[in-house]
């Protein structure tokens, strides 16, 4: 999710972090031809504008699952929640639980019918059929600006985490990741960067897996580490809701009703069943019952990440004899910040090879995130945009090689963002609140758009409009005015974080009121019209011929209790 | 995964695990005959030995399970 915390904001010119032996140069060259090799063996299997942009609709429940949650896992995600972990302690795992498995269960077991059924190629498609043009366009130009300034934001990021922990020149980064990206995504689509997506998530596992082993072996295990942290640091750094009563109660200045509600239903729902980043790869599964499966299965790997993510940064606070510091203190000090919590914990206890299996496993989530925002760009912009507005009735050929030029434009749009990002760091600062202006209220819109057949054409585009503008003006206010804080996250102690909760609730309150005051004066589409697209108007295909453990319902329900377990034995 | 005869990710996978077990398992022979000066926490353990074995294992499974030839779905 688009919610990287404290991003990296690092010292250009400081001494590099760590330094690679030539047999760690080498593992490093062979991922990045392994991952082009892909990308020219699949060329000649992407003819077809539904193998490019759909992956031919093919995929098995285990690669669509892995790749939907590999797509996540990249940009700044691995490092950046190993510094939350570091400052905020367990709070931060609240993002791979509570943040995504509901919504995730959510996506598998109501809204995938409708999406596959419907035979849409995206989640803007999903709106045309269901709303029409108007609400196509609004979300497919909002999708498509957000997509590549997130991609540029994640890119300068990336670059400058392998200047600062490995001394490379930021140009090069840049340069060497983007385009290798952009040629194993132009060759072979989404096929291509699904089947690197399932490769990346299965190295960023094994590099990063080291790191928890051997860390729970210094601290002791688990009951050492938590006695070591509560040895050196005061607060309570390893349960998950027992301080979430009160804003001033723990690190992160949330309550728990932010935590829930606009974390766990809007932000999280909003991302997991409307961001087309991760719908995408579910959508290229080979039949309903895998696409279903798919972010089910995701759902178990989404739930292990933070044994890699988090506890690194909580056994960081045990085993570390420096004690981490926030970016501007380390700025002026020379000490080293939060957000080198995971290099430094690599370096710990990772020699000559294993090292570069760790910054591969880095490159490697960098590089999976960049391709999920490439590839969902290009079949945005080509169907959603392009044939919808620009071009209409051109050959499948003419729109795959639409396609294959998009994805090179999206990559040099993402790497002149870069570089503006270069030139005006606080563009950093707006872009993070990007997420909640546009995803938001799409989920409101969706939502009531595939379980309400009442909504009307009118009232999605209104909502939808009404949603995004309620939550740019939300927070210009709140720029203008720091005061309103208290209004928008009902607390003038919220923090950044906090707030962008709230306004993502609000936002989404004002999508849905809208949606259902314009659908009720307006006329709805006959229900014939419905058919594929709503449920009530829409004959599911019936599981009872399938046996218990083979349908999503039942993996679904192992998944929540799993979940529950989770929640309970960390509370 | 197989379309028209192509290659299964999990053969790349494979292939690319078989490549890095043999490179950190043989880093790690080497670090064992000739430690290293500033050794990481936990050497004593020869991690490079053990991941490198494992990785090498997953991927000679993975590679013999997914060759090119063998009909599998």
């Amino acid at each position: 999710m688009n919610h990287t915390p404290a991003i990296l904001i690092l010292e250009a010119g400081k001494q590099s972090l760590l330094s690679l032996a030539p047999v760690d140069l080498a593992i490093i060259a062979m991922y990045f031809l392994a991952v082009l090799g892909i990308g020219f063996y699949l060329k000649r299997f992407a003819k077809s504008g539904e193998d490019f942009f759909l992956a031919g609709r093919e995929m098995t429940a285990w690669i669509a699952g892995l790749s939907f949650v590999a797509a996540n896992l990249g940009s700044l995600e691995l490092m950046g929640w190993a510094a939350a972990a570091y400052q905020y302690g367990i709070l931060a795992t609240h993002w791979y639980w509570v943040g995504a498995i509901p919504a995730m269960l959510f996506l598998g077991v109501v809204m995938m019918p409708f999406y596959y059924i419907s035979k849409t190629h995206s989640v803007p498609g999903y709106l045309q059929l269901r709303f029409g043009e108007p609400s196509r366009a609004l979300s497919a130009v909002s999708f498509a600006f957000m997509t590549v300034l997130m991609s540029g934001i994640n890119m300068y990021s990336m670059a400058l985490v392998m200047k600062v922990v490995l001394g490379w020149d930021i140009h090069f980064s840049i340069w060497v990741s983007s385009i290798t990206v952009a040629v194993y995504v132009a060759l072979g689509g989404l096929l291509s960067a699904i089947f690197n997506e399932v490769l990346q998530f299965v190295l960023i596992w094994l590099g990063a897996l080291l790191i928890p082993i051997l860390g729970l072996i210094e601290a002791g295990g688990w009951d050492g580490m938590v006695q070591k942290i509560s040895e050196r640091f005061q607060g309570d750094y390893t349960h998950l809701w027992s301080t979430m009563g009160d804003f001033g109660n723990n690190p992160m200045g949330i309550h728990w009703t932010g935590i829930v509600l606009g974390l766990g239903w809007v932000i999280s729902f909003g991302y997991w069943n409307t961001d087309f980043l991760v719908v995408q790869r579910v959508l290229a599964a080979k039949d309903l019952r895998s696409a279903r499966m798919a972010p089910i299965i995701g759902s178990f790997f989404k739930m292990a990440v933070p044994f890699i993510v988090i506890v690194p940064g909580l056994l960081a606070l045990a085993v570390l004899p420096i004690k981490l510091v926030p970016e501007s203190q380390a700025l002026a000090t020379g000490g080293h910040s939060y957000n080198e919590v995971l290099p430094i914990m690599l370096a710990r206890y990772c020699g000559p090879g294993l090292l570069g299996l760790g910054i591969t496993a880095l490159i490697a989530g960098f590089m999976s995130g960049m391709a999920g925002n490439v590839s969902a760009f290009a079949t945005v912009w080509t169907y959603d945009i392009y044939r919808a507005f620009m071009r209409k009735g051109a050959s499948d050929q003419h729109y795959v090689s639409m396609g294959r030029w998009c994805t090179i434009l999206g990559v040099l749009v993402s790497i002149g963002t870069a570089y503006l990002v270069m030139s005006f760091a606080s563009i950093m600062d707006y872009v993070q609140a990007l997420f909640s202006f546009f995803i938001a209220p799409l989920f409101g819109t969706v939502l009531l758009g595939m379980l309400w057949k009442r909504a009307t054409p009118a009232g999605g585009f209104w909502g939808l409009l009404t949603g995004t503008v309620a939550s740019i003006g939300m927070w210009a206010w709140v720029k203008i005015d720091p005061t309103a804080l208290r209004y928008i996250a009902l607390s003038d102690k919220a923090k950044d974080m906090a707030e962008n909760m709230y306004r993502a609730l609000w936002s989404w309150l004002a999508c849905v009121i809208v949606t259902v005051i314009v659908s009720y004066m307006t006329k709805p589409k006959p229900a014939a019209e419905l058919n594929g697209l709503v449920y009530g108007c829409t004959e599911l295909p019936s599981e009872a011929d399938v046996p218990l453990y083979k349908r999503p319902v039942f993996w679904a329900a192992i998944s929540a209790t799993v979940f529950l377990a989770l929640q309970i034995i960390f509370w | 995964m197989h379309r028209g005869g192509r290659i299964s990710i999990w053969l790349f996978i494979g292939t690319l695990l078989l490549v890095y077990g043999v490179t950190i398992l043989g880093s790690g022979l080497y670090e064992l005959a000739n430690p290293p000066a500033n050794p990481t926490v936990l050497a004593q353990y020869h991690a490079p030995i053990w991941w490198g074995a494992l990785l090498l294992i997953m991927g000679l499974v993975y590679t013999i399970a997914f060759r090119p030839g063998r009909k599998r779905q």
